[in-house]
């Protein structure tokens, strides 16, 4: 089992996320972003961080990374990814989720521990979740602000796409406090908040981000 | 509109010497007439304008160290055999290296970035970030944390309403996109700083001991490389002109020697560096700071064999128009200098091309003692690079006591009015609690990443910031930096022992053991010599604290010039404690968090209550003597605490410094939302001490622990046996809302919250 961990110029939580792979027992490879190669991996995963410095619109350039040719085509062929933070905003950019993330309506970057509420345990990610469930992970960025058109967030609503919820107060100012989605097909979830930050006791506020990590080993034994 | 760029010629070697009378403007370029002299003695002949250029920073205060060295004899005098042991790399490199075992090098450094944070608070704080790691990288290790002591003037001044967002702003825009796990630091307000705020930064690194870099050119024909960021015409003239003289109030504006940062750059260029040390490809390496390309050559040429020939127009420009002076001037950011093999050049080149970083050589090693750079094939400089980088000028500036100290250590608290009962005890605790430098500082710090690689084990608003180094084993570090400067202002002496006190009590509180010790020393003026002697005092008495502690210097920074006119900070030595914890897994948190665990007191409590937060805030009063001094209590107590970390005897422990025990228990109470009963009456006999002395005094070597009751006898039996004063003042209890001082009073952890949250969102803004 084998999980690709892509590396773009200013990724941060590359070897975080790696290290998550590793801690239920997977394979991590690093992914190039300059290689439209995906090593024949069964997962991957785009990493939070700063890429390309995020100077331009979040995710903008990262999109247009080689190793996106190959990916997307992969993704919307069923291939699990998960793109958290600026892997989120990757894929809103790459048009492989819906919406967009803008800055925070507090102007700010924030580091908390955000408490979400997860509603969709079908995707290839959260079958190890209840539905309902509440977890306990780290949330940090500027720009974490979910947005989509009123009929988006109603189809998105409608399909029970929205994966994650943000629990007590909005952070950020995200439309119907959505903090993570996903794709018709369930393979693909984008959410601002950190599960690779939750994966071993002491080292983060929880170990809620374990599941994400045991569930596509599942999806992907079971596909 | 013409687009041709003018290039006048050149002031070359063979032109100065012919011309000896030119005028030049070396005052201008903040340099004295007894210095413009003394380099005209070096040389033989005027300087050529790049010399010149050369010189004055270099020879500026921030990089000479001119009126500070002559006082570093007390850092290795007072340094023993023993407290070498475990040192790798001591002052005068780019960053100090300690030995943490396993084979592990740890290397950390605080620097000040005072001045450009007042100009242009983001910028400012940003490239003060992005400079002290690339002191950590230049050293071979991987950044692994950063913090920030920070001081600012008066919360509600309006220009620290301009500084504050600024400055916190730039520190987690750098460090959050460069992916470093912010720990720790300090935000802390005075009016002292209000035309001074301080802008210091700390960042540790990690590497195998055997992957240690230097900063030395050596080797002749190896080959000089500069890689990284163009070279623009930002901060050029920021050493001299900003950090080594007084702000003017009449003065031209300054913001154009700000430099301005680039964290992506920084980022890409840190796993480039990693790659670049892991194929062996290095042979010396510079980051290049203050005084840019001035301060590469010349360090690496005099740290090596001496001789380096540089063809300054190779250098990538993003200006094209920029001077030879300039250039060499330039504090553009996100530049490193290698020195490389000839036979390894290739390599380089394609671990940087993989990375997309730009890099050029410049020039190479030569024979001999003379550092030579030309533009265009013409000779521009041609100095010995001992008499640029090493051998600048020495004042031994005047110190004189101040006058002033007499009447302000005799203006003692005792005729302070203290709450007479309870619910003047507990109104002085909500007051205290709200209070700029002891309310929450989430609005601060949650603008901080702490959780980026995944290491964090402790980060504020614990005692100390811990990250793991090792994944297999859990070895680690423990960091903190702390300074009560209305101490050092009492006395410097005492105040920076107290300094190097609690950074080195919070350390262990965290369980780690002290390691080694770096400073940013924030001072006046020099030409003062009231702030020379509080210099004078504060080094001396952190060199030789430092030696009854058994741990060393390692490195550190000096920062003078910050005063507005005649008004001087209070003086402001910073110290930065690093220990070394086997696994970091079992670090003791500040917080309880499980009822019944019982609460003691270790230490003893004296009526000290000068210089403390409660004079402060309370009666806006500063005088008398600061808290004494035991540094032997220290080093028992911390002692005591990593020992009951390590057997799994603590489950929390805090340090009690600023606002005393009270604080220290409502911040216990308030981590985790878990109160206590706590009782005073037997400390108050034991001490002789009232229950307000109790609670306020800030008498040091003084930690709370909260302690299962399985562990209870064991706990009691090490303390017993070793000599450590403990008095079981209390009991972690769920069934409490808040603190229950029984007899005194009782506060709500709401009432607690209230006034310990809001302060800083209600001036700043939500």
């Amino acid at each position: 089992m084998k999980v690709g961990v892509v590396t773009f110029p200013g990724s941060l939580d590359d070897r975080d996320a790696a290290r998550a792979v590793r801690a239920v027992g997977a394979e991590a490879v690093t992914l190039w972003h300059g290689d439209a190669d995906l090593k024949g991996v069964d997962a991957v995963i785009l990493p939070g961080g700063f890429s390309y410095g995020d100077y331009l619109r979040c995710g903008a350039i990262a999109r247009f990374a080689p190793v996106m040719d190959a990916l997307i085509p992969a993704a919307q062929g069923g291939l699990p990814v998960i793109g958290i933070c600026n892997g989120f905003q990757v894929l809103c950019e790459s048009h492989l989720l819906p919406g967009a993330l803008i800055r925070n309506d507090h102007r700010k970057f924030n580091c908390v521990d955000q408490r979400l509420v997860v509603e969709n345990t079908q995707t290839a990610w959260t079958s190890d979740f209840e539905v309902g469930q509440e977890i306990t992970i780290v949330l940090k960025n500027g720009e974490g602000g979910f947005v989509a058109d009123e009929p988006t967030l109603d189809r998105l609503e409608g399909e029970g796409r929205v994966v994650f919820r943000y629990a007590g107060d909005n952070p950020n100012g995200s439309y119907r406090k959505i903090a993570g989605i996903t794709n018709e097909r369930g393979n693909i979830v984008g959410l601002m908040p950190h599960p690779e930050h939750a994966v071993e006791e002491g080292y983060g506020p929880s170990t809620d981000g374990l599941p994400f990590f045991t569930s596509v080993l599942k999806a992907v034994v079971n596909a | 509109m013409t687009a041709q760029i003018d290039r006048p010629t050149v002031d070359t070697v063979g032109h100065a010497a012919q011309t000896p009378e030119v005028d030049q403007p070396w005052a201008a370029l903040g340099l004295k007439a007894d210095e413009y002299a003394s380099i005209r003695e070096i040389i033989g002949r005027r300087p050529t304008s790049a010399e010149l250029a050369m010189y004055s920073v270099m020879w500026s205060e921030h990089c000479s160290y001119k009126s500070s060295k002559v006082h570093f004899s007390l850092w290795g005098e007072n340094t023993t055999d023993e407290m070498r042991e475990k040192l790798l790399v001591g002052i005068g490199e780019n960053a100090g290296v300690v030995d943490i075992g396993d084979g592990w090098a740890v290397t950390f450094k605080v620097e000040s970035h005072n001045h450009p944070s007042y100009v242009e608070p983001y910028q400012g704080a940003a490239t003060g970030v992005g400079g002290i790691i690339r002191d950590i990288m230049s050293m071979g290790a991987r950044p692994i944390a950063i913090m920030d002591p920070l001081r600012f003037g008066n919360l509600n001044h309006p220009d620290t309403q301009r500084v504050l967002p600024g400055v916190v702003a730039g520190v987690g825009g750098y460090g959050n996109c460069i992916g470093l796990p912010n720990i720790g630091g300090e935000v802390v307000f005075d009016d002292c700083y209000q035309g001074n705020p301080l802008v210091n930064a700390l960042c540790v690194g990690a590497m195998r001991i055997e992957d240690i870099h230097l900063a030395k050119a050596s080797g002749v024909g190896n080959k000089v490389i500069l890689f990284g960021a163009k070279t623009g015409g930002d901060g050029i003239g920021g050493v001299s002109v900003l950090a080594s003289e007084t702000f003017d109030a009449g003065g031209p504006t300054k913001r154009p020697a700000v430099q301005v940062g680039d964290p992506f750059a920084e980022k890409v260029l840190i796993e480039c560096c990693l790659d670049l040390y892991a194929a062996h490809v290095v042979d010396g390496i510079q980051d290049l700071g203050g005084a840019g390309l001035s301060c590469a050559t010349s360090e690496l040429a005099s740290n090596g064999d001496g001789g380096m020939q540089i063809e300054l127009d190779r250098v990538p420009l993003r200006d094209a128009s920029l001077r030879p002076e300039e250039i060499l001037m330039s504090e553009s950011q996100e530049r490193m200098m290698a020195v490389v093999e000839p036979g390894k050049l290739d390599e380089f080149m394609a671990i940087t091309d993989r990375w997309d970083v730009e890099a050029t050589v410049l020039g190479e090693v030569t024979d001999g003692d003379h550092l030579v750079i030309t533009w265009h094939g013409e000779v521009i400089v041609d100095v010995p690079p001992r008499s640029v980088a090493h051998e600048g000028p020495t004042y031994h500036r005047p110190l004189e006591r101040p006058a002033y100290l007499d009447d302000l250590q005799a203006n003692g608290t005792d005729t302070l009015g203290r709450p007479v009962d309870g619910n003047g005890l507990k109104s002085d605790l909500l007051t205290l609690l709200a209070s700029p430098n002891l309310c929450d500082k989430s609005w601060v710090t949650d603008q901080y990443d702490r959780y980026v690689l995944g290491n964090t084990a402790l980060a504020m608003p614990d005692d100390a910031g811990v990250v793991r180094v090792d994944e297999e084993t859990g070895r680690g570090v423990a960091v903190s930096t702390d300074c009560n400067s209305r101490f050092a202002k009492l006395d410097p002496y005492t105040g920076a022992q107290l300094a190097l006190a609690e950074s080195y009590r919070n350390v262990a509180t965290a369980g780690a053991t002290p390691l080694a010790v770096t400073d940013c020393l924030n001072f006046g003026s020099p030409e003062d010599p009231g702030v020379m002697w509080q210099f004078r005092e504060s080094v001396k008495g952190i060199a030789e604290g430092c030696k009854t502690l058994g741990i060393p210097v390692t490195g550190g920074n000096v920062s003078f010039y910050n005063q507005t006119g005649d008004i001087a900070i209070h003086p402001t030595p910073v110290i930065g404690v690093l220990g070394v914890m086997d696994d970091v897994s079992r670090r003791t948190p500040s917080g309880w968090k499980t009822a019944g665990q019982v609460i003691y007191l270790l230490g003893m409590t004296r009526n000290e209550l000068a210089g403390g937060e409660w004079a402060h805030v309370v009666h806006g009063h500063l005088g008398g003597l600061p808290p004494a001094v035991d540094l032997g209590a220290e080093q028992l107590l911390g002692e005591i605490l990593v020992n009951a970390s390590r057997d799994g005897l603590v489950d929390a422990a805090h340090d009690l410094s600023d606002g005393g025990l009270a604080i220290a228990l409502a911040e216990a109470a308030m981590r985790y939302g878990v109160g206590a009963r706590i009782w005073l009456d037997e400390l108050c006999e034991r001490d002789a001490i009232d229950a307000f002395t109790a609670l306020y005094s800030e008498s040091t070597a003084r930690v709370i622990v909260s302690v299962p009751r399985s562990e209870e006898v064991r706990f009691t039996d090490m303390c017993t046996a070793r000599g450590q004063v403990h008095a079981r003042i209390g009991v972690v209890d769920d069934e409490t809302d808040g603190l229950d001082v029984q007899g005194q009073f009782t506060v709500s952890l709401a009432d607690l919250r209230e006034a310990h949250t809001g302060t800083l969102a209600a001036v700043f803004g939500g």
